[in-house]
């Protein structure tokens, strides 16, 4: 996605090492990098969740708020996407850069929710026809280290995991508007039934007939064409989309959307997995937005750490950029 | 797939140990240094009000009077006489313009590379015509710094059979400072493999070719084979590790981090892991201080 310029000696590495099965890192066509994941990271939020896939970092926010639902549809709850590229993941990205980007993210996140295979919205009413709960998901992109679709995914998941709603009580009526008390109790909270939340794998075509899976920003520019497979933990896709100029066989397809079926399970498990055992730890060091502790790093006082929604914090604290 | 939560990490700790003197004292912008108006100001610092001030985020150093403050990871500033790895952005009239992890884009003009066929002459109009056959967008070179202008602008030139566009094989950014001071940037590793240690950041990573080589502007594509693929992930992974816990890059730290992998039976595809990261880096620091 990033405008990044290889050489054809590069190029052709890449290519080759695909051909023979086994890529620059030394990974195979379908593995994946290393996924970090944390809950609870912004606390003015319902549920917000941040996914790290090596350089790739994402964070997603839930907000809940009570609106009207739609005409035709009068149980069902509404689920709002926004993607935001944000300047500090890369130059290109100032301004206007990560418009198109964005738009294509957002759309492909609304596509993969719009099945109702995937989230029950009727529990989402609180008085049909007329009120029900809507939840606005904000995804920030902070980092661009290539395959942003699965990140995006994983965090959304991740995020409405950790949602928290408060349960709302209609206590009277007022001249036909009814009204709400909204509890007070922090235990008292409703969650969402992440079960059948969808997550995307990429799949990238290198050559002839080979995918990857979870490619580089370098692999990207080595492959024209990738399709985006939605998935859910039993296995049923909700969306298909393909990104790029070029073609897919029908063979190359129908094998890329038979191992991102196995993957998704694979992975649905784990993340639910691991998502319970981060529930249990009820003591567990939070590793603020700054993305490390405060007191790991000698030495170094801090003058003054200035945290701005949706900017990165300014502050000796936070290492980024290179290596 | 991997799945780690946040708070498992292991924690990046302090490896490299100064050996004997006690702990660097590490200043940021704008911190005062010391009342002392009697001191020389060195490189990193300023006065302010009569007092020296830090304008680097260092270690502060002091030898007899003189006081500096050594920036602990800074842009690329240049120095004449470097090997560099660079990437070529732009094709102008009679120059390339090349990112070499710098401010500025660097300068690689016609009149300072070696032209094909060998011999010394003076370029003329069909050589201007046929730059991009020689070097196109995106292409690898290896050079070294021929001037520092006073803006900053670094000219490069590539004059020897050493220099020249890169074949197969991979890239990896790492902070300049990490890599260590060597008359040599091109080596030969025990376990198969050529890496370029760039002055400037820029590792190249490539499988050893022979010496002779009819010109330096083709490219062998030549399929590599998998062992040395293998070997080349390897290095890769072994090389961004020792970057993350900010080890210093050198042929010896890299090869010691290579052998202490294959010792320890890592996949090359474990060494993406955070845990196997800080055992190898933490193993290395200690075959180093041997």
């Amino acid at each position: 996605m990033t405008d990044l310029n290889l050489s054809d000696a590069e190029k052709s590495y890449i290519v080759d090492g695909v051909k023979l099965g086994i890529r620059v890192d030394g990974r195979g066509r379908l593995d994946y990098r290393q996924l970090e994941i944390e809950t609870g990271v912004v606390s003015t939020a319902n549920g917000s969740a941040r996914v790290r896939l090596d350089r790739t970092d994402v964070l997603v926010t839930v907000k809940m708020e009570i609106e009207r639902p739609l005409p035709d549809q009068p149980e069902n709850g509404r689920i709002h996407f926004f993607v935001n590229c944000s300047a500090n993941a890369t130059p290109e990205f100032e301004g206007r850069g990560g418009d198109d980007l964005a738009t294509s993210l957002s759309a492909m996140m609304e596509r993969v929710y719009s099945s109702p295979h995937t989230l029950d919205r009727s529990k989402l009413c609180v008085v049909k026809g007329k009120h029900v709960r809507g939840l606005y998901i904000d995804i920030e992109i902070l980092e661009c280290g290539g395959n942003l679709f699965d990140a995006i995914s994983l965090g959304v998941k991740t995020a409405l995991w950790a949602t928290k709603m408060p349960k709302l009580y209609v206590t009277g009526e007022d001249g036909g508007e009814l009204e709400f008390s909204v509890s007070d109790n922090p235990h008292d909270i409703d969650r969402i039934d992440v079960s059948n939340a969808p997550i995307l794998i990429t799949h990238l075509r290198i050559t002839e007939n080979l995918t990857v899976v979870d490619p580089t920003p370098e692999e990207e520019c080595c492959g024209p064409v990738r399709v985006v497979v939605s998935v859910t933990p039993q296995g049923f896709i909700t969306a298909t989309q393909q990104f790029g100029s070029g073609t897919f066989n029908p063979q190359t397809l129908t094998a890329s959307l038979k191992s991102a079926r196995d993957l998704g399970q694979k992975i649905h498990n784990r993340l639910l997995r691991k998502l319970q055992q981060e529930e249990q730890m009820s003591d567990r060091q939070m590793q603020e937005f700054c993305g490390r502790h405060m007191d790991q790093i000698p030495g170094i006082r801090l003058r003054k750490v200035v945290i701005l929604p949706g900017v990165q914090p300014v502050g000796l604290a936070h290492v980024k950029g290179h290596i | 797939m991997e799945i780690q939560l946040a708070c498992e990490l292991p924690r990046v700790q302090n490896m490299v140990h100064v050996q004997g003197s006690a702990k660097p004292r590490l200043v940021t912008p704008g911190e005062v240094i010391y009342q002392d108006t009697s001191f020389m100001r060195g490189h990193g610092t300023y006065m302010e009000e009569g007092v020296q001030v830090a304008s680097v985020a260092g270690y502060v150093t002091r030898v007899n009077r003189l006081i500096t403050v050594t920036p602990l990871r800074q842009v690329y500033q240049g120095a004449v006489g470097d090997t560099i790895v660079g990437r070529i952005t732009q094709v102008q009239t009679n120059r390339w313009k090349v990112d070499v992890n710098s401010r500025l884009d660097a300068e690689l003009r016609l009149s300072n590379i070696q032209l094909p066929g060998g011999e010394q002459r003076r370029s003329n109009l069909e050589d201007e015509r046929g730059m991009r056959g020689l070097l196109r967008e995106g292409d690898l070179v290896c050079v070294e710094v021929q001037k520092i202008s006073d803006d900053g602008l670094l000219r490069l030139a590539a004059r020897s059979i050493k220099y020249g566009k890169l074949s197969q094989g991979t890239l990896l950014a790492v902070s300049p400072s990490l890599i260590v001071q060597d008359k040599q940037r091109m080596h030969d590793l025990p376990c198969g493999a050529r890496v370029v240690f760039g002055a400037n950041g820029y590792v190249y990573i490539t499988p050893t070719v022979p010496q002779e080589q009819a010109s330096t502007y083709t490219v062998n594509f030549e399929e590599v084979p998998v062992d040395i693929r293998k070997t080349i992930g390897r290095l890769r992974n072994c090389i961004k590790l020792l970057a993350i816990h900010s080890i210093m890059i050198s042929p010896t730290s890299v090869t010691s981090a290579f052998d202490m992998s294959v010792e320890q039976e890592y996949e090359i595809k474990d060494l993406l892991k955070p845990d196997v990261m800080q055992d190898v880096a933490m193993a290395t620091v200690q075959m180093l201080n041997e």
